[in-house]
C-alpha cells in the first residue's frame, strides 16, 4: 500500500532536459519508477533514453496517462511548472527546486486551494517508496521496504535517520521530504493522516526544523489523532536567533519555533524525541519493536 | 538581504508612505548642507544595518546646522554598538538628515508572512518606538495580526479593523488606508520577507510619519528585483559571508572552534547539534550545496581554514547528489595548496562512497576519518583539544 506513490504510479519529469532533470530521471528509471513522460517547452516530439517528450503537461497527460509529475525546472520558471501540472489534473506533483521565491510560492498556494492535486515541496528530496517507486534525488540504495513511514522538512538529514533505519534492519514504508521552504505543499499534519490510516505503516519518523510553528501544529495533531508511535527530531538546537541557516524556514525570531519550544510540544504530545541525530534510528527501534 | 534606512525610506515613499523630510550624508559637509536643506531642528541618524541604534548614541537631535555638522564628524566613522551589532559594533559610513516632527503618540506596524497560513500578514500594536519582541513577550494580546489574500491584497475592511484593534481614532482611518495598502504592496512587489515601521507616529497637527523604516528582502528573488540587489552594502556584511557567496555557498560565521563543511542546511544544522553535545562549538554553518563541484569545495575548505579560531575542521557529507568523490577531490585538492595545520576529520556516505574514501586515503594526507556522524563528532572534538 504506502502512500502517495506505488509501482503502478506513472511519473511526467518537467525540466527533463535540463543536466539535472537527466540525471535523475534516469536514476528514478533505473530504480525501477515509471517514467514515462518528459516535459520541456519547445522540445516536443524529441526522446530522452527512450522517454517521450512533449512541449505541455496537457498533452504529456493526453498521451501517456501520467499522473504525478516531479519539477527540475529553474526556479524562475518553477512557479509556473507547479500552476500547469495542476492545472492538468494530475493527483501529485513533487517539486524539486530550491530557492523559489517566497512570493512565488505564496500565489502558487493560495492559487491551489480547493483544487484535488496534492503539492509536495518545492525544495525537497522527492517521495519514495522502497522497492516501488523513488520519485527525486535521494539515494535509493540506502532505502528498504518495509513499515516506518518518515516525514521530514529536510533533505540530506533524512537520508542520514533512513540509513540508521535501514542499518538497524527497520524498513520504510513511504519517505516523504516535505522541504525545507516557508512555504510549502504538504505539511507534516497531512502526511501523517496519511500514515495514520494506511495499513503498511507501523509507526513514523518525523524530523522537524527549528523556525516556524508546524511542528508544533503536528503535535497537537498527533496528540488528538495519531494512533501510531511517533517519534521526533528536531534540527537547529545550537542555531543562534536571528541568523539564517540556509533554508528560508529555519529562521527563529523572537524566542518563537526554537527547538527547545518545539522539543517540549512534541514530547507533551506522547512523541519520543531522539536526543542526538544520530540516535533516530535507535529511537524508532526502541519505540516500535 | 537587508538595506539601510534611507534606502528602505525612499522605497516606501515611492509607495505612497508619508516619510519625514531627508538627506543622507556621507560627510560632516554633506551633513551640515543636508541640515539647511531639511530645516532644523532635525535629527541626526546613524545608518548602519542594525536595531537600537537610539540606546548605542546613533541617534541625536541638533538644533542647528552647525550642531548637525559635529554631531555627524562625531558619528561617521565611529564604531556603534547596539544589541544587534555584536559587541564589535558596525562602523558607521552615513548619517541621514531628517526634519524633526512633534510625536503625538508612536505605534508599530509591520508586514511579514505569517508560515501557518501561507500569506503575507500586517502586524501592528498600539505601543511603537520600542522592541515589538519585548511587547510580544510581555502582552502579546496586544500585538494584532491581519493576514490578506494575495489575489486582492490588503482591502479596506480589514484596515479598518487595524485601525479600531490598535485603538487608532475614526478619523485617523482616513490616513492609514493609503499607508497600510503602499506598504503591503511594497512588500509583494518588491519579494520583502519584512517591512517594518517602528515608530509609526502621529504628529502634533493631525498627521502620520513612518519615522523608522526596515525592509529585508527574499535572497531567492534578487535576480529579479536587479534595482534592490544594487542596494546591497558589502561593507556591512561578514566578509567570510560575503566571500563564501560568490562561490554560491551558504555560509554562517559562528564563535566556536570546530569548523564544518557539510551538503544540506538539515544536516548542516544537525552537525553542529552533534559538536555541541560532544562538548565541542561550532565555528560555522556551511552548506556546500547539492551540485557543488571540485572548485566550490576547495573555496568552501579555504573559507573555513581562513578563520583563526578554528582548531580543527569536521567533513560530513551524505551523498545524494552530491557525489563523495567530487569532495574527496576538493579537499585534497585544498589541503595540498594551503595546508591543513588542524585536525580533520572525515565522515563520507552515500553516493561513491568507495570512490571518495580510496582518493582521501591515497592522498597522502592526514586525515581522520569516521563511519558515523556520532564518531567524527567524538574524534574532531578530541582531537581540536589535544
Amino acid at each position: 500500500m504506502a502512500i502517495l506513490i506505488d509501482k503502478s504510479t506513472r511519473v511526467v519529469t518537467q525540466g527533463i532536459t535540463g543536466a539535472t532533470g537527466q540525471f535523475h530521471t534516469r536514476a528514478c528509471k533505473e530504480y525501477g519508477t515509471q517514467m514515462v513522460a518528459g516535459v520541456t517547452p519547445g522540445k516536443g516530439g524529441t526522446s530522452f533514453e527512450g522517454i517521450p517528450i512533449f512541449n505541455s503537461v496537457e498533452e504529456a497527460v493526453a498521451a501517456t496517462g501520467a499522473n504525478t509529475s516531479v519539477i527540475y525546472v529553474p526556479p524562475p520558471f518553477a512557479a509556473d511548472a507547479i500552476f500547469e501540472a495542476v492545472d492538468a489534473g494530475l493527483d501529485l506533483v513533487i517539486c524539486i527546486t530550491e530557492g523559489i521565491p517566497v512570493m512565488d510560492m505564496v500565489r502558487v498556494k493560495r492559487a491551489i486551494e480547493g483544487r484535488s492535486t496534492r503539492l509536495v515541496g518545492p525544495n525537497c528530496p522527492g517521495v519514495i517508496t522502497p522497492g516501488q517507486s523513488k520519485i527525486g534525488i535521494m539515494p535509493g540504495h540506502i532505502h528498504r521496504p518495509g513499515a516506518v513511514g518518515v516525514v521530514s522538512r529536510s533533505g540530506t538529514l533524512t537520508y542520514e535517520a533512513v540509513d540508521q533505519l535501514t542499518r538497524l534492519g527497520m524498513g520504510q514504508s513511504t519517505c516523504v521530504g516535505i522541504g525545507g521552504d516557508p512555504v510549502r505543499g504538504m505539511g507534516f499534519i497531512d502526511v501523517l493522516e496519511l500514515f495514520n490510516d494506511d495499513p503498511d505503516t507501523r509507526g513514523v519518523v518525523m524530523i522537524g526544523e527549528i523556525g516556524g510553528s508546524s511542528e508544533e501544529e503536528a503535535a497537537r495533531w498527533i496528540q488528538a489523532n495519531m494512533k501510531k508511535p511517533v517519534v521526533g527530531f528536531i534540527v537547529g538546537q545550537t542555531a543562534p536567533s536571528g541568523k539564517r541557516m540556509g533554508h528560508a524556514g529555519a529562521i527563529i525570531a523572537g524566542g518563537k519555533g526554537t527547538a527547545k519550544d518545539k522539543i517540549e510540544a512534541l514530547k507533551a504530545a506522547g512523541v519520543r524525541v531522539a536526543p542526538s541525530p544520530a540516535l533516530i534510528g535507535q529511537t524508532a527501534q526502541e519505540v516500535m519493536k | 538581504m537587508n538595506i539601510h534606512e534611507y534606502q528602505a525610506k525612499e522605497i516606501l515613499a515611492r509607495f505612497g508612505v508619508p516619510v519625514p523630510r531627508g538627506k543622507v550624508a556621507a560627510t560632516a559637509a554633506e551633513a551640515y548642507a543636508a541640515a539647511r536643506e531639511v530645516g532644523t531642528p532635525c535629527v541626526v541618524k546613524a545608518q548602519i544595518h542594525a536595531g537600537g541604534r537610539g540606546k548605542g548614541g546613533g541617534v541625536k537631535l541638533a538644533k542647528s546646522p552647525d550642531e548637525a555638522r559635529d554631531l555627524a564628524e562625531r558619528m561617521i566613522g565611529m564604531k556603534l554598538v547596539t544589541h544587534q551589532t555584536g559587541p564589535e559594533g558596525k562602523e558607521v559610513k552615513r548619517v541621514l538628515v531628517e526634519e524633526g516632527c512633534d510625536i503625538a503618540s508612536e505605534l508599530y506596524l509591520g508586514v511579514a508572512l505569517d508560515t501557518a497560513l501561507s500569506r503575507p500578514s500586517v502586524v501592528a500594536c498600539s505601543e511603537g518606538g520600542v522592541e515589538i519582541e519585548e511587547v510580544a513577550k510581555k502582552s502579546p494580546g496586544k500585538i494584532i495580526r491581519e493576514a490578506m489574500d494575495p489575489a486582492v491584497g490588503m482591502l479596506p475592511f480589514q484596515v479598518r479593523r487595524v485601525a479600531s484593534r490598535i485603538g487608532l481614532a475614526q478619523d485617523k482611518v482616513r490616513l492609514l488606508t493609503p499607508l497600510l495598502q503602499g506598504l503591503v504592496k511594497a512588500y509583494m512587489e518588491c519579494d520583502c520577507t519584512l517591512v517594518e515601521i517602528n515608530p509609526l507616529v502621529l504628529t502634533g497637527d493631525g498627521g502620520i510619519l513612518a519615522l523608522d523604516a526596515k525592509m529585508n528582502f527574499d535572497d531567492n528573488a534578487l535576480a529579479r528585483q536587479t534595482a534592490i540587489a544594487a542596494l546591497r552594502d558589502p561593507d556591512e556584511e561578514d566578509p567570510k559571508e560575503l566571500e563564501a557567496s560568490k562561490y554560491n555557498l551558504s555560509y554562517i560565521s559562528l564563535n566556536g572552534n570546530i569548523g564544518c563543511m557539510v551538503n544540506g542546511a538539515g544536516l548542516a544544522m544537525a552537525t553542529m547539534d552533534i559538536i555541541k553535545l560532544y562538548g565541542g562549538e561550532p565555528a560555522n554553518f556551511l552548506d556546500v550545496g547539492g551540485g557543488a563541484d571540485k572548485e566550490r569545495v576547495a573555496q568552501a575548505f579555504r573559507i573555513i581554514v581562513s578563520d583563526p579560531r578554528v582548531q580543527g575542521v569536521l567533513v560530513n557529507i551524505f551523498g545524494g547528489i552530491m557525489k563523495c568523490d567530487v569532495i574527496a577531490e576538493g579537499i585534497v585538492a585544498a589541503a595540498a595548496k594551503i595546508g591543513v595545520q588542524v585536525p580533520l576529520v572525515v565522515r563520507l556516505q552515500g553516493t561513491n562512497v568507495e570512490q571518495g574514501k580510496k582518493i582521501l586515503a591515497q592522498s597522502n594526507l592526514s586525515i581522520i576519518t569516521a563511519d558515523t556522524m556520532a564518531e567524527a563528532a567524538e574524534k574532531v572534538v578530541a582531537a581540536a583539544k589535544a
